[in-house]
């Protein structure tokens, strides 16, 4: 049933390599991708999936399969759109590379085994390097080599990291040493502790580059920049989602080791980090991308603020996730559409887009003020929530920092998100509308986000409250 | 015999950084592969395991990526040569510091008994930092993939000792990602080239704050 999740995306990226038909290509996406959030519904809600030796579902990667996967179809959706306004691009390579992408996803995902976990992770940064590369200028290169070679040299440090952990295990001498997540669970407590130690260091480091911790995120902001935008929401929204997964199962291992502390400690130090240089580069910040995209590190730096806290602000970080990832939809889906029709991501000619584009101007303000936690959306509750977490077990300094930072924050990013969406209309010169199909997953990913910031479903808690519960110490 | 051919390894490491021909870099990376193909059987004795993970090294590190990168320097035609950021002396002097402090520092390591008096561990942990070396010294695209390559082959120099732990679908799922990488980056090259006319990174710079 899971292999079929990673097939069927698979298969569907050989029917686009066959198929002659543009337009045929394009719907691919949304098929494949309704397919797969439907399948991923269904192994989401069975009570047990089961775990296989290789791959399994557990309640951390049950949350991030299901958000991956609505944040996928809506992008999906929304590609059908996009790739028609851009035939002159043609789509014969972004559409088998965007379904091989989502099989990549899912294969991290559901990965046991810390093995084929860096395949696929890997794997991801292979199939969406030719993703940013769609615009095929001097930019995207520029972008696009940057993102291969840092985060290939940032994977291969995860391996590092993996084969360390092997040899903690080997050392150690209490478990078999294979790399199969739930035996290196069980016997963790044997573990040789230096090379454990250092192969928590270099696996998060290397998952690190990949999520877009500071000081691992140089590529972000160019990658983010120039790929289209529902490549970059793919990217912020899933993919990022993704690499915080695979930390999250080194801090996994470090928890049941014993020394979760440390673990803690490394990732708090690294998302203060992240939401200072995030502060610091979206003051004046004159690109809307780029902006985004030091949103997206900021907000990679509360996930690790929230684990690396512990108790309820790891509740919070969870929930955050989810937030995250369908807020990172709507402003990128927005912002390309702005783009689209300016013709420009940047602020001197970008003005007026409420006035310009109603939907799309507004939908990016609304995103802006719920991605910078403004009330009442989602945001709003899972940052609130983190920081609960952390007034309530005595880090007041890190609290009060953390409030600083995201003040700053919403400023910078409001100087920028204010100019590019208020003012007097513009006439443009392209013939870019606002279409059904180009506004309609952002709409329903910032609805989404509404929701979930008045009302927390039943479900969705358990769900979150299990997910959190793996990353504390066991019995 | 391992250690042996670990010396040479290392000894392949400093003539790669020395060395100001692209062709012999890529020769040189392609001959660090192909050794390192040896390297399962001379730690592991001839079994089933050993012989599939080294004939899948020497396929892919020592003969296939070597290939494509040839290809692709020839395709966009640059013979000469590696330009470093600093100067091959300089390179070397701190290929040689950070390969001693790869032996100092697995000196305080705690290895198994078995892996105690053995080469791999120092000359992994040299090799990797000789390719980040190479990947942060040299200006031309085409030798930071050689810096990436010689990267992976230290890792893989650390891998043969516990390639009993690593099943062998992974292994070559690693390969065959080494492979694709290593591929992708080769057509970004080419459009690298065909869009600046050089292979020079230092133009890359038009992304920054």
């Amino acid at each position: 049933m899971l292999l079929l999740l990673i097939l069927l995306p698979l298969a569907a990226a050989l029917l686009a390599l066959i198929l002659p038909w543009h337009q045929g290509r394009s719907w691919l996406l949304p098929v494949s991708g309704g397919l797969h959030l439907l399948l991923a519904g269904f192994l989401v809600a069975a009570p047990e999936a089961g775990f296989g030796p290789w791959i399994g579902l557990d309640a951390l990667s049950r949350l991030v399969l299901i958000v991956t996967s609505l944040l996928y179809f809506g992008c999906a959706l929304y590609a059908v759109g996009y790739l028609d306004l851009r035939r002159d691009r043609g789509n014969r390579v972004i559409v088998p590379c965007l379904l091989v992408f989502l099989a990549a996803m899912t294969l991290a995902i559901s990965a046991r085994h810390l093995g084929l976990l860096w395949m696929a992770v890997e794997a991801t940064t292979i199939a969406s390097a030719p993703l940013i590369y769609y615009n095929r200028n001097r930019l995207s290169i520029e972008a696009t080599w940057k993102y291969l070679l840092l985060c290939s040299v940032g994977i291969a440090l995860a391996m590092l990291g993996m084969l360390f952990v092997a040899y903690a295990a080997l050392l150690g001498g209490g478990v078999p040493v294979n790399l199969q997540f739930d035996n290196l669970l069980a016997g963790a407590a044997t573990l040789s502790r230096p090379w454990l130690h250092a192969g928590f260091v270099f696996l998060l480091v290397g998952f690190g580059t990949k999520m877009g911790l500071a000081p691992l995120h140089s590529w972000k902001p160019d990658a983010y920049g120039e790929a289209p935008g529902m490549v970059g929401a793919l990217l912020a929204g899933g993919l990022t989602s993704v690499a915080f997964l695979a930390i999250l199962r080194a801090l996994q291992l470090m928890v049941a080791a014993g020394d979760g502390v440390m673990a803690r400690q490394t990732l708090l130090g690294m998302g203060l980090l992240s939401l200072l240089v995030a502060a610091v580069f979206m003051v004046r910040q004159p690109d809307i991308k780029r902006l985004l995209a030091y949103s997206s590190v900021e907000h990679m730096g509360i996930l690790a603020i929230g684990v690396g806290i512990g108790g309820l602000a790891t509740f919070g970080a969870m929930f955050h996730l989810v937030n995250n990832a369908l807020t990172k939809g709507c402003l990128f889906l927005s912002a390309g559409n702005i783009q689209r029709a300016y013709d420009s991501k940047r602020l001197s000619e970008v003005h007026g887009a409420i006035a310009t584009l109603p939907i799309s101007g507004t939908l990016f303000m609304a995103g802006f003020l719920a991605i910078t936690g403004s009330p009442p959306f989602g945001p709003f509750m899972s940052e609130f929530t983190i920081l609960r977490g952390i007034f309530g077990s005595g880090r007041v300094g890190v609290g009060l920092t953390m409030l600083l930072l995201l003040a700053v924050v919403f400023i910078g990013m409001g100087a920028t998100a204010l100019t590019a969406t208020q003012g007097e209309p513009v006439k443009l010169d392209t013939a870019f509308k606002d279409s059904l199909l180009l506004v309609l997953a952002p709409i329903v990913f910032l609805l989404l986000v509404l929701i979930l910031g008045v009302y927390l479903p039943a479900p969705l808690e358990n769900a979150l409250r299990d997910a959190a519960a793996l990353l504390e110490v066991q019995p | 015999m391992s250690n042996l051919l670990l010396l040479i390894v290392i000894l392949i490491n400093f003539f790669t950084l020395g060395s100001a021909r692209l062709v012999a870099c890529i020769r040189a990376v392609a001959f660090q592969g192909a050794l390192l193909a040896l390297l399962p059987l001379a730690a592991h004795g001839l079994s089933g395991h050993a012989l599939l993970l080294g004939a899948g090294a020497l396929a892919f590190k020592g003969i296939f990526i070597p290939w494509l990168l040839l290809r692709a320097i020839r395709e966009v035609r640059i013979r000469r040569e590696v330009e470093p950021f600093i100067g091959f002396v300089p390179t070397l002097v701190i290929g040689a510091l950070v390969t001693a402090g790869a032996f100092i520092f697995s000196g305080f390591l705690p290895l198994a008994p078995e892996h105690q008096d053995g080469l791999f561990v120092p000359t992994a942990l040299a090799t990797m930092a000789s390719g980040f070396l190479l990947l942060i010294t040299r200006r031309k695209a085409i030798t930071q993939v050689l810096g990436y390559l010689m990267l992976e082959n230290g890792i893989f120099v650390f891998a043969v000792l516990l390639s009993t732990a690593i099943p062998l679908m992974v292994e070559a799922g690693i390969l065959l990602d080494l492979l694709v990488g290593v591929f992708v980056m080769g057509i970004v090259l080419n459009q690298i080239s065909r869009e600046f006319s050089t292979l020079n990174t230092e133009r890359l710079t038009a992304l920054k704050e």
